[in-house]
């Protein structure tokens, strides 16, 4: 089987004057399949948002390249790379901050169906297809991102990225903002879009609670300083860290 | 154990609209409280009630809060003033930008200790040192001398948690503490706050959304949800045999690793 995103050697140094260049990640290699979900850990500052950002093209990359299904993306530019976005999609931190915060929920999640071609009430069908999808009723469609709270909201962001129907969902601390029970609906949700889903939809998930990743991700990356210093299956590496670092960061979860 | 402070009854208001409703407990010297709830669910309102911190719109309208024979609430400005920092310390969510970015640490911490005691510089400064050494901290003089921006998130924390503790209050007040912080650097404030307790037998109330936070410092625990208590008992109790539906739910969401 084809990996949905390969990643070689993927490498990003910030250049700034006067100051040492600074390498946030450093040479990372990993590949995910398809249908499955890869969880991404570490500190602060170790880099996960920064190859997050890379593959999504929201930054450039030093070094390496980034394949997604099986097309070298790491330097798209132009139509090239806006029709990139149709294979993956992300969804953010805070959601409320994700939304135009002049535009309906409807809006936002339509306008890539809209871009692709799609009619008025097609596009308005699916929106409230893809809202029952992601557990909520159809006059959210008509709800500006103020009107709806926190755990709402990650839904609605959820249901616009899955609106073109990607491959590849990337998650970066999609749930950090929320409560714990916001969370635990979110991620029940997830899960179950997996289950529907199967091969067709894979899923990078960026996450600092270790034991969320421990409960939903089928292998994990651990970083430390821009290097990719562990790999596994979740309840192996938690159970038996290998490197150091990755039993310093499981040791001091209270 | 002595009680140290007392909430009887407590209903608090923003705007004439009641968001804290009937909130009773007590927390005796050197014991560690810890409150949990969503976000919403009124428990920064109610350290914020103690330290008279909550603005022109909020008000505490019913019950009292009761500190050493004084009742907190109905103490005007100038009185709670006299008592915030000797007696009632407080530790914010980014304790790093509750300091002004241009002075040095020592400057910003003699001025807090100036306004309440009369204390020179040299006194200060063996002072702070001391209690910087007694904290962990094994370079004081470096931590005085720097700007708040040149300490990391972690350090800038345990050096509001010092500077809180340099007027030795009899109750710590800790908003979020822990909350913007890495799980490795999350357990040094733990940590560091534990340490405070035990040298220092100041009784601490955690608020904190971190269950797993709760479990490694608070001897008891209060549940909050939309502004009402839920439970109230020993943290064992709560967070293993909570009795509430909704604790139930609370904890059973809360992810745990498994190891």
């Amino acid at each position: 089987m084809e990996p949905i995103l390969q990643v070689r050697d993927l490498t990003k140094v910030f250049k700034r004057k006067g100051q040492p260049d600074y390498t946030a990640v450093d040479h990372m290699n990993f590949d995910l399949m398809p249908g499955e979900c890869l969880g991404i850990i570490g500190e602060s500052g170790s880099g996960k948002t920064t190859v997050v950002n890379m593959i999504t093209r929201l930054l450039d990359a030093t070094e390496g390249t980034i394949v997604l299904d099986g097309k070298d993306i790491t330097n798209l530019r132009g139509r090239d790379l806006r029709d990139v976005y149709r294979k993956m999609q992300m969804v953010f931190q805070t959601p409320t901050d994700s939304f135009d915060p002049r535009c309906r929920l409807g809006d936002g999640i339509g306008e890539s169906l809209r871009n692709n071609g799609w009619s008025q009430s097609d596009t308005k069908n699916e929106v409230i297809k893809l809202l029952g999808k992601c557990g909520l009723d159809p006059e959210f469609a008509d709800r500006y991102p103020h009107q709806v709270s926190g755990g709402q909201c990650q839904r609605a962001a959820i249901a616009r990225a899955l609106a073109i129907r990607p491959k590849l969902l990337i998650c970066d601390e999609a749930t950090s903002a929320l409560d714990v029970t916001i969370q635990k609906e979110i991620i029940q949700l997830l899960s179950d879009l997996r289950n529907q889903h199967g091969e067709a939809l894979s899923i990078l998930f960026i996450c600092h609670d270790i034991a969320l990743v421990q409960q939903f991700c089928d292998r994990v990356l651990v970083m430390y300083k821009g290097k990719l210093v562990e790999q596994g299956v979740p309840d192996e590496v938690i159970k038996n860290p290998r490197d150091a670092y990755t039993m310093r960061l499981i040791d001091s979860i209270l | 154990m002595a009680e140290i402070i007392r909430y009887d009854r407590v209903d608090i208001s923003y705007n004439g609209k009641t968001v804290v409703r009937d909130i009773s407990f007590t927390v005796d010297e050197g014991e560690i409280l810890g409150i949990v709830g969503e976000s919403g669910s009124g428990k920064s309102t109610l350290i914020k009630a103690a330290m008279g911190l909550l603005g022109p719109t909020g008000m505490v309208t019913r019950g009292d809060i009761w500190y050493k024979g004084k009742n907190l609430a109905d103490l005007s400005e100038k009185e709670i003033r006299k008592l915030n920092g000797p007696e009632l310390g407080m530790i914010f969510q980014i304790a790093g930008s509750s300091f002004c970015p241009i002075r040095t640490v020592e400057s910003q911490l003699y001025e807090s200790m100036t306004e309440h005691e009369d204390i020179t510089r040299e006194e200060f400064r063996t002072k702070a040192a001391e209690l910087l050494g007694k904290l962990g901290f094994d370079n004081a003089d470096r931590i005085l001398g720097s700007y708040p921006f040149e300490l990391s998130g972690g350090m800038q924390q345990r050096v509001g948690i010092a500077a809180a503790m340099l007027l030795n209050p009899g109750v710590l007040m800790a908003d979020e503490p822990t909350s913007a912080l890495d799980v490795s650097v999350q357990k040094q404030v733990v940590e560091e706050m534990l340490l405070v307790r035990k040298t220092f037998g100041t009784s601490i109330i955690l608020v904190t959304h971190n269950i797993g936070v709760i479990g490694a410092m608070a001897d008891k625990v209060l549940v909050m949800k939309n502004g009402e208590m839920v439970e109230y008992g020993s943290t064992d109790q709560i967070l293993n045999h909570p009795q509430e539906t909704y604790t139930q739910t609370l904890m059973a969401a809360v992810p745990r690793l498994k190891r």
